[in-house]
């Protein structure tokens, strides 16, 4: 099977932004909720978590969950922005 | 403490993560687990209001309650680094999410999502930018078709798989792994063993990631 022309350039674009350290979906879900809450606190998860950071920017699904579970601690925090 | 659905005045964050561990193993638990499931559906109620569409409050019902079933069994990992509400929260989302995924990707099969045999047709040529200079189009499809020859000759066929149905038909990992018969970890490590695979490959062809993030630069 050969891949179709947007995979290979998708694909390529990937290759070269490919580290040999990444975690994957599981180690990002481990931390995920630390990372969410950092980000509320305005602190700077990305900087203290890199590989958890890496793995939010390439993954959609784990990206997708990030971004709802940040939605769903601010409707339920008591103390919104 | 309120039992108004939806209302605004439900317990939140009241108890600290020790005594939300107390309370959910506690004699008191079922009340816990009710201010619990509150948090959860109010949660997964804002943040699918935005992503779903139709009515999702009977969804939410049941994620929410397959959700606490997941987070009472495994209260023994919590190691208590984010707030209990926080974690529980992160399992109540993995399990709507995934099931929403799966819901929406049930009729589609894998085979659909794979090219049909492109021949001697396929030319990397089509993907280089039209706006680019002659010299950079002329780079880009050399990588291009460096990269395509490197697929065929160092991938799986199942890694090829995986790549086409998650990069070409957007199918997501979880459900994909699942038509493979593996998980979504395995198969990010599956696609992350072929993307160190064939960079190690255009290495040693001579081609650096500068090279390439370089030819392919706003393109």
């Amino acid at each position: 099977m050969e891949l179709n022309a947007e995979v290979l350039k998708k694909m390529t674009r990937a290759i070269a932004s490919t580290r040999d350290e990444e975690i994957g979906c599981d180690d990002c879900f481990e931390f995920v909720d630390i990372f969410v809450e950092a980000k509320l606190q305005g602190k700077n998860p990305e900087e203290a978590m890199p590989l958890v950071e890496a793995h939010l920017n390439r993954c959609a699904n784990c990206q997708d969950e990030f971004e709802a579970l940040l939605d769903a601690i601010k409707a339920t925090s008591d103390d919104p922005d | 403490m309120s039992d108004k659905p939806g209302g605004i005045d439900i317990p939140m964050n009241e108890r600290t993560n020790e005594e939300w561990l107390a309370d959910l193993r506690g004699p008191d638990k079922d009340q816990a687990i009710t201010d619990l499931r509150e948090i959860l559906v109010r949660g997964l109620s804002y943040s699918l209001s935005t992503r779903t569409r139709g009515d999702i409050d009977s969804l939410v019902e049941d994620f929410a309650q397959d959700a606490l079933v997941k987070i009472l069994a495994n209260l023994d990992t919590f190691r208590g680094e984010s707030k209990l509400t926080t974690w529980a929260q992160k399992i109540a989302i993995r399990v709507a999410y995934t099931e929403l995924r799966r819901k929406r990707w049930q009729d589609i099969a894998l085979e659909d999502l794979l090219p049909e045999d492109s021949g001697p047709d396929f030319t990397p040529a089509i993907l280089t930018d039209p706006e680019a200079g002659p010299e950079q189009q002329a780079t880009q499809q050399m990588i291009l078709e460096t990269v395509m020859r490197l697929i065929q000759e160092n991938l799986t066929e199942r890694q090829k798989t995986a790549i086409q149905a998650v990069m070409g038909g957007g199918m997501p990992l979880e459900v994909v792994a699942e038509r493979m018969g593996t998980n979504r970890n395995a198969l990010y490590k599956m696609i992350h063993d072929a993307r160190k695979r064939l960079k190690r490959e255009l290495h040693a062809e001579g081609l650096t990631t500068e090279d390439i993030m370089a030819a392919f630069d706003n393109a």
